[in-house]
């Protein structure tokens, strides 16, 4: 079955939901993805968007993996397109608007506004993810200890998200 | 006296885009291809060391400004950024070059880990590994939640709007879209431009 005009549906919708960055979008990730057209299982979107976190550039171009699951080097090529096109373009035309509008009273209340739904949007995607990623206590206890030295020390993430992966290898292995 | 005040600020407004843009198409792809293959961990203190300290093609005050502006729009932080330092520089054809540029490297990196993880992800070990990585991830972005609402949020009202969204999505299944209009318009409204703002401003 042809899976190209659902991943330019999917992404391109997705695409602008992305408010505040690419885990606002998630929860939706996941339905459309894992519950809707199966191109992947939900362990398996986890596994990847957190293969991605290590990734350089952007941090949701994990998304090329599942275009590549589902129809091959076109599909993570229409992917990309459909992510990045419509919100790109949105951005372009906005900020030239935005530019020019720079005493519209409106533009601090938006910018005000939003902050704290993409926050929430953010919050929400991580309890999604959340919902399978922590499955019992070591888990959990990895997620806080990331948390804290996050807080306390001065680290580049993708360090500590890398120790998770060796940590990982060393106790969670099935006995 | 306001006048005085204000044609030196005038002046150099004038003054700073002539300084600034000379940065060719090409050499624009190729800084946003080198922060797109280096920024492990979150691109943008990549952007601003890249764009603001190394080339200088933006001043901070500008850098600030464009992030305040793509967070509030759809599109992530990164390439949104990429848009409009492209555009500032060189209009169209710089938005193209720095989004490809920012772009590529990972792009490449997650379709090659794409089909490794998919031949060899159920392997223990590699399972283990992929279990713990997601374990920090979570820890990640809760931990990018703390720093984003100390920099963002002010006042009880917009922890409020952040728990509606959270329970919007995550307890009544609203969706991310409506979820986004709704609150998104309460959160709006609520912070109006007020008479009593414009008077201080």
């Amino acid at each position: 079955m042809n899976q190209i005009p659902a991943l330019i549906r999917v992404f391109s919708y997705l695409s602008l939901l992305t408010v505040g960055g690419g885990m606002a979008a998630f929860p939706e990730l996941k339905t459309l993805t894992v519950d809707v057209h199966k191109w992947l299982t939900f362990t398996q979107l986890i596994h990847l968007y957190s293969l991605g976190q290590m990734a350089p550039g952007p941090n949701m171009m994990m998304i090329v993996s599942i275009g590549q699951w589902a129809a091959g080097f076109v599909g993570a090529l229409v992917v990309v397109f459909a992510f990045f096109g419509p919100t790109a373009v949105l951005a372009f035309i906005v900020n030239r608007w935005w530019q020019r509008e720079e005493k519209w009273p409106w533009r601090d209340s938006i910018q005000r506004g939003l902050a704290p739904v993409s926050i929430g949007l953010l919050l929400a995607g991580c309890f999604s993810m959340a919902k399978g990623a922590i499955t019992g206590t070591e888990t959990a206890a990895m997620a806080v200890a990331v948390l804290l030295v996050l807080l306390r020390y001065k680290i580049n993430p993708a360090l500590v998200v890398m120790a998770g992966a060796v940590l990982g290898m060393l106790t969670l292995s099935p006995k | 006296m306001s006048d005085t005040a204000t044609k030196p600020a005038l002046e150099t407004a004038a003054a700073t885009p002539k300084v600034i843009p000379s940065a060719s198409v090409a050499q624009i792809f190729l800084e946003f291809l080198l922060i797109g293959a280096t920024s492990f961990g979150g691109v943008v203190p990549y952007l601003r060391n890249s764009l603001v300290t190394k080339t200088g093609w933006i001043n901070d005050k500008e850098f600030v400004e464009m992030l305040s502006i793509s967070q509030s729009l759809p599109g992530l932080n990164a390439t949104n950024m990429a848009i409009l330092v492209g555009d500032k520089l060189r209009g169209v054809l710089g938005s193209i070059a720095a989004i490809i540029g920012v772009c590529l490297p990972g792009g490449v990196l997650m379709y090659v880990l794409g089909i490794f993880y998919r031949d060899h992800g159920d392997r223990a070990w590699t399972t283990a590994g992929l279990k713990g990585v997601a374990a920090a991830a979570v820890g990640l972005i809760l931990f990018t939640v703390v720093q984003l609402s100390e920099k963002s949020l002010s006042g009880k009202f917009d922890f409020v709007f952040m728990a509606l969204t959270v329970i919007c999505v995550n307890r009544f299944h609203l969706g991310v879209p409506r979820t986004l209009i709704g609150v998104g318009i309460l959160a709006i409204l609520y912070h109006r431009p007020r008479r009593a703002k414009e008077g201080t401003q």
